[in-house]
């Protein structure tokens, strides 16, 4: 593709691909996000390509230069969000989906699907008897709105093409050559854009800051590390849809006059750093990143900068650190990163669903964008919705979106029969809503006031069987694992916090435990340096304030009302399989274990230290546990 | 076996020679090694000129680097809630029985296998998940992780015939 000159060219090509992608009579997509990647989807996408053209049907992987009448488009596209049903096929214009898909299939799905149009009830959704055949009506979907995300399952996610095709690179033509900086800052700020990385700061204000700086090269950032535990919005979208987020730096970039951009991906992520990495190369062939880019006074570089491992990098200044080539560690603030950022050069660092929001926001207006959820928190938010729940995957919703709707519309409820318990929400700096909250509205503001927090938007359901001790231990070790060790409350105060959870969990709590662990989150949240640190005790307050009768029950009654901690579970003899053997007495390191030979025996529970020695022991699996 | 010092000097004419090629640079020799080899101290030190004692840092600091060998297979098990809430643990505790590892011991003595636990993968919808090398396995299960032992173990030993 040769390089474009300038504004009338590039319209021309987005042109010439709209008439090609329109043209293809039939498109398949094969989700070929990290989830259908591993159940086998790419070699589903094979054997569909080798199928067509094994019956000499016209098909195409890459989108043709000239429209072509009759073709079939094949393509591999980012994540549907669907992944507990991968692998995923959409048919397209029916928008018919096919899942689980499996070798097997594909015969029968060029057969009835592309040649005769008819649908394979097997394939399409089932509930209740009955059957959606179209994405859009799968109840899945239908309460989603997916902007951020829209592309991801629409196009080819390795193609600039396809993206042109749909529209790309029109917010920023339009930015580059319609706006000032002052106009671009100004429709993301009245839009009220809030940043998706998790404490929802207002875009606008932020690039204004960043824009108001002298000292050049300024810089932006976008930070892709997701470090927290449970979310995956952000893979989704570099590896789904890399040039929407692209075009969201390049408008940012030109809001702000930064000359230089980095993505900061973390290390866990290979499929979106090979993909980043393929959409540079591409915007940089077509001359759209570089220098005089349309031939206009505006020169933009993009660097992707792989991350280490280490959750607090997902922290602003201690992701510049890392940049720099140091340890990740944060700094005190102020001054911001706007003023002194990487190189302590004027920085704007946004997460990747801010940026992919960006370009909607400047082709659709302000007004638009505020149209969607509330007032004060407009927009959507993708979600990565998992744990216990029946539809784990990838949604978007409007902001808003009462709680209640996601667990049992989008998510299709607790599989199993199971009760809904609660939802982990926001990571290790979030915390826990309840039964209470269902009909709360799931947005920046009312989150806070429920003491949880969007963050990054891990949604992690909960049934009856988990412990709420030990998630709070759980996220107390994770943060303890991760706290960079700077400042004192931090690296101290989790540490002993997680000795407490640990000694409960245990069923080694004492009386004044509660108060203790209390004591100590107050202490952390307002002295420690960051935000990773400041939050750290969050999931610990949030289960203790819903679930104290249950850190009631480890400490006061040694007994985990879930049934779910190893330590508090009591070992028993099944008598009427017992067959007095004594294998299980000698197994037995502290002699708990009495009875006569060929007669049942007895486990003494207050000797018993629920090694779990003997149960390996047993050759006719007697010994039993009860919570 | 002699360190492969243009390795690093193919990063740095990429990067440059600055501080901040550091975490390029380890990333690069622990791909070719699988850890990154004392020799790669001095030398990346003196070429981005800081202290080695700098470069050391970087590296203890992030999860990801190792200074310690590990086996050709890295066997990571996600511990993120999700896997966590459903049940990575006992995959853990059977990968590290198959292998004969534990928690002080993640690398096998032959150097075939390591085991050790990431926060998160992002792979969520699929838990409990784990990565062998750079493939993620979805819904692992006791018994899946037998079989994909098994499938690991037959490939080292074809490997083996051929050289």
């Amino acid at each position: 593709m040769p390089e474009l000159k300038d504004r009338e060219e590039l319209q021309q090509m987005r042109a010439k691909y709209e008439r090609s992608f329109q043209a293809e009579q039939k498109k398949i997509i094969v989700c070929a996000g990290t989830g259908c990647v591993s159940a086998g989807s790419l070699e589903i996408y094979q054997r569909l390509i080798n199928l067509l053209e094994g019956r000499n049907m016209p098909c195409a992987v890459e989108l043709k230069n000239e429209p072509e009448a009759g073709l079939t488009g094949i393509k591999r596209s980012g994540c549907h969000g669907f992944c507990e049903m991968g692998p995923l096929v959409l048919i397209e214009p029916e928008g018919c989906l096919y899942l689980k898909v499996k070798l097997e299939d594909c015969e029968e799905i060029i057969e009835k699907t592309i040649v005769k149009n008819e649908i394979i009830d097997r394939l399409v959704y089932t509930k209740d008897g009955k059957l959606y055949s179209k994405r859009l009506d799968i109840p899945f979907y239908k309460k989603q709105k997916r902007l951020a995300l829209e592309h991801c399952g629409q196009i080819n996610a390795l193609s600039i093409k396809e993206y042109l095709a749909i529209g790309g690179y029109r917010a920023f033509e339009k930015a580059l050559f319609e706006m000032s900086a002052d106009d671009i800052v100004q429709v993301i700020s009245e839009s009220n854009l809030r940043g998706r990385g998790g404490a929802g700061f207002p875009t606008g204000r932020k690039w204004a800051e960043a824009k108001r700086q002298r000292a050049i090269p300024k810089y932006i950032i976008c930070n892709g590390d997701e470090g927290d535990p449970g979310a995956f919005m952000d893979r989704s979208v570099m590896e789904g849809d890399p040039h929407r987020m692209i075009e969201g730096m390049m408008i940012g970039a030109l809001a702000c006059g930064a000359s230089e951009g980095y993505i900061y991906v973390r290390a866990e992520y290979p499929l979106a750093v090979s993909r980043l990495g393929i959409a540079i190369e591409q915007a940089k062939k077509l001359g759209l990143l570089g220098e005089h880019i349309l031939g206009s006074d505006f020169n933009f570089n993009l660097t992707i900068s792989r991350g280490a491992g280490a959750f607090v990098c997902g922290e602003g200044s201690a992701l510049i650190s890392s940049i720099e080539g140091k340890r990740g560690m944060p700094r005190v603030k102020p001054p911001r990163t706007a003023e002194h950022g990487l190189f302590n050069q004027p920085t704007v660092l946004n997460n990747v669903e801010t940026f992919a929001a960006v370009p909607l926001i400047i082709e659709q207006g302000a007004a638009w964008y505020k149209s969607i959820g509330p007032e004060t928190s407009p927009g959507t938010k993708a979600f990565a919705l998992t744990g216990n729940i029946a539809n784990t995957g990838l949604i978007e919703v409007p902001m808003g979106i009462k709680l209640r709707d996601i667990v049992f519309d989008v998510g299709g409820g607790i599989p199993g029969g199971g009760e809904f318990k609660a939802v982990q929400v926001g990571g290790p700096s979030g915390g826990c809503l309840t039964a209470e909250h269902l009909d709360l509205p799931m947005d920046f503001d009312s989150l806070k006031k429920a003491g949880a927090m969007i963050g990054s938007g891990g949604l992690v359901v909960m049934d009856e069987k988990t412990c709420m001790v030990e998630i709070a231990r759980y996220f107390m070790n994770f943060t303890q694992n991760e706290s960079c060790g700077k400042c004192i409350p931090c690296r101290e105060g989790t540490k002993l916090m997680l000795g407490i959870l640990e000694r409960i969990v245990a069923g080694e709590g004492r009386a004044g435990d509660i108060e203790r662990l209390l004591e100590l989150a107050d202490t952390i949240s307002s002295t420690a340096l960051c935000g990773l640190g400041k939050t750290a005790p969050s999931p610990v307050i949030s289960t203790i304030r819903y679930f104290r009768a249950e850190y009631e029950a480890h400490i006061n009654e040694k007994h985990c009302p879930a049934g779910a901690c190893q330590k508090l579970k009591k070992l028993f003899v099944d008598d009427q399989l017992c067959i007095g053997c004594t294998k299980c007495v000698k197994a037995c390191p502290v002699g708990a274990i009495s009875g006569e030979k060929k007669v049942a025996h007895t486990i003494d529970s207050a000797k018993c230290i629920k090694c779990g020695a003997c149960v390996g022991g047993c050759p006719k699996k007697a010994i039993k546990t009860a919570a | 076996m002699d360190f492969d010092y243009s390795i690093i000097d193919t990063v740095l004419k990429e990067w440059g020679y600055g501080a901040s090629s550091i975490i390029p640079v380890l990333h690069a020799v622990q791909e070719r090694y699988h850890y990154i080899p004392r020799a790669a101290f001095p030398y990346i030190a003196k070429q981005v000129d800081v202290g080695e004692a700098r470069v050391y840092g970087v590296a203890t600091f992030y999860e990801n680097f190792s200074l310690e060998a590990k086996g050709r297979f890295i066997i990571r098990i996600c511990d993120g809630t999700a896997c966590h809430v459903r049940k990575s643990t006992p995959i853990l505790e059977a990968l590290r029985t198959e292998l004969g590892l534990s928690v002080q011991k993640r690398t096998s003595d032959d150097l075939n296998f390591t085991v050790e636990t990431v926060s998160c993968l992002g792979a969520c919808g699929l838990a409990p998940v784990l990565m062998v090398n750079d493939e993620v396995h979805a819904s692992m299960t006791e018994e899946k992780v037998h079989a994909l032992i098994g499938e690991l173990k037959t490939e080292v030993a074809t490997e083996v015939v051929h050289a």
